[in-house]
């Protein structure tokens, strides 16, 4: 069978969680039994959405309200959007949303007991330049609990969401910290099989993004599905 | 077949997916778009027949083609009973698949709590000639299941179909 020239790569093995995820108490309704039907990509799931700037204006700030500096720690986040042939992805659009310093949500379902900050809206959108590359101001989130088990507690994350080349690609993620123990302990991060591609969740410290006197500097680098460069031999073989 | 890395892990939208959310996103004709205005929607369950009240459902459709006035994507959320609604063009054949035509569909991505990896599945239109040759319906043996993905006239230009995430008249998911 002849590839056709916008198959994209199957999603490889251990690098996705799957819905049925027990440990974590909301995929237990909420996860189909019956298997996936397996269908090769058309130009529906090849093609997908493209935004422009002049609709969808870009937020980079998300530590002040008018002028006014939300409370927390200020970073700032950068990093390389490209796709699984290490080709950049540009002028794509990435949606940002988080909790605040304290570990809640600028939302009216979050009731979690930690102050509100009106200085902190916690949502941000920003667009990869000409080589993929993205960057916005933030301050570093909040963990809070989440009553999933007895006494738990999501990492600090900032939640991303990208559309990339086509519907296939589209993306829902979140950005986790550094060093923060309770990664260990989280089904949803957890939830991605292999560790390796798991850790990739984890963004990287780095002074060279820190701007001195002002804010702390993390890297986070994203792949997006997108076409592949060669044909592959059986393109409709997903997994 | 080789790559230099493999795409970045998904993880779940949440409960709290609402700060990036615009309820004129739901409303694909927005910019002027001309054509076949229909609106299309439906109910969100689970698997205890219960509305998903928290969901991001994400449309997109290659049909018509999407261009300043059309942007051929939306997105919408469910509220307490588990509803959503779009307003959008008909749209028309699509190709498939070598010489394969595919039924007029609309494709869409169902993100929530709960739901780690976004699932993806399609509409269809019932009486719609080529949904007896569409490639993705027949393979779909049983009949019951297949015709799942069909939504069903609602009134004038109104087309409506439930999405059930699990258990008895599941929804069909499409590995993408």
């Amino acid at each position: 069978m002849m590839a056709e020239p916008s198959d994209f790569y199957p999603v490889a093995p251990g690098s996705q969680p799957a819905n049925d995820s027990p440990d974590y108490g909301s995929t237990h309704l909420r996860h189909p039994r019956q298997p996936l039907l397996r269908f090769p990509h058309t130009i529906t799931e090849t093609s997908g959405p493209r935004f422009a700037a002049t609709q969808f204006p870009a937020m980079i700030d998300m530590s002040a309200v008018a002028g006014r500096a939300a409370l927390g720690e200020r970073i700032v986040v950068a990093g390389r959007v490209t796709d699984e042939d290490g080709r950049s992805v540009p002028h794509t659009m990435l949606e940002l949303w988080q909790a605040n310093a304290s570990g809640r949500y600028q939302h009216p379902a979050d009731q979690h007991d930690a102050p509100m900050d009106d200085n902190f809206l916690g949502s941000g959108r920003v667009f990869s330049d000409a080589e993929g590359r993205y960057q916005f101001v933030s301050i570093k989130p909040g963990a809070y609990p989440w009553r999933n088990h007895d006494n738990a507690w999501r990492p600090n994350h900032i939640h991303f969401s990208l559309f990339g080349a086509g519907f296939a690609s589209r993306l829902i993620t979140q950005m986790y910290f550094p060093g923060d123990p309770l990664l260990a302990l989280d089904p949803v991060f957890n939830a991605v099989p292999d560790p390796a591609h798991r850790n990739r969740l984890v963004a990287a410290f780095d002074l060279a993004l820190t701007r001195p006197e002002w804010a702390l500097g993390y890297r986070f680098d994203i792949v997006l599905r997108g076409p592949a460069a060669t044909p592959m031999e059986n393109p409709g073989d997903h997994r | 077949m080789s790559r230099a890395h493999a795409a970045t892990a998904a993880q779940t939208i949440g409960p709290y997916w609402h700060l990036i959310d615009d309820a004129a996103l739901a409303d694909l004709t927005r910019f002027g778009a001309q054509g076949e205005r229909i609106t299309f929607g439906g109910r969100l369950l689970d698997g205890a027949g219960a509305p998903v009240s928290d969901a991001c459902v994400e449309l997109w459709q290659s049909s018509p083609s999407a261009d300043a006035r059309f942007p051929g994507w939306g997105r919408c959320g469910t509220d307490s009973r588990g509803a959503f609604q779009f307003i959008t063009l008909r749209p028309g054949p699509v190709a498939g698949r070598g010489n394969a035509l595919q039924a007029p569909h609309l494709a869409l991505n169902i993100l929530a709590r709960g739901i780690l990896t976004r699932l993806y599945t399609r509409a269809y239109f019932a009486g719609e000639a080529l949904n007896a040759s569409d490639p993705l319906l027949l393979l779909v043996e049983d009949p019951m299941r297949r015709a799942s993905p069909l939504a069903h006239p609602a009134g004038p230009g109104a087309w409506q179909l439930d999405i059930r995430l699990q258990g008895p008249g599941e929804s069909i998911f499409i590995d993408i």
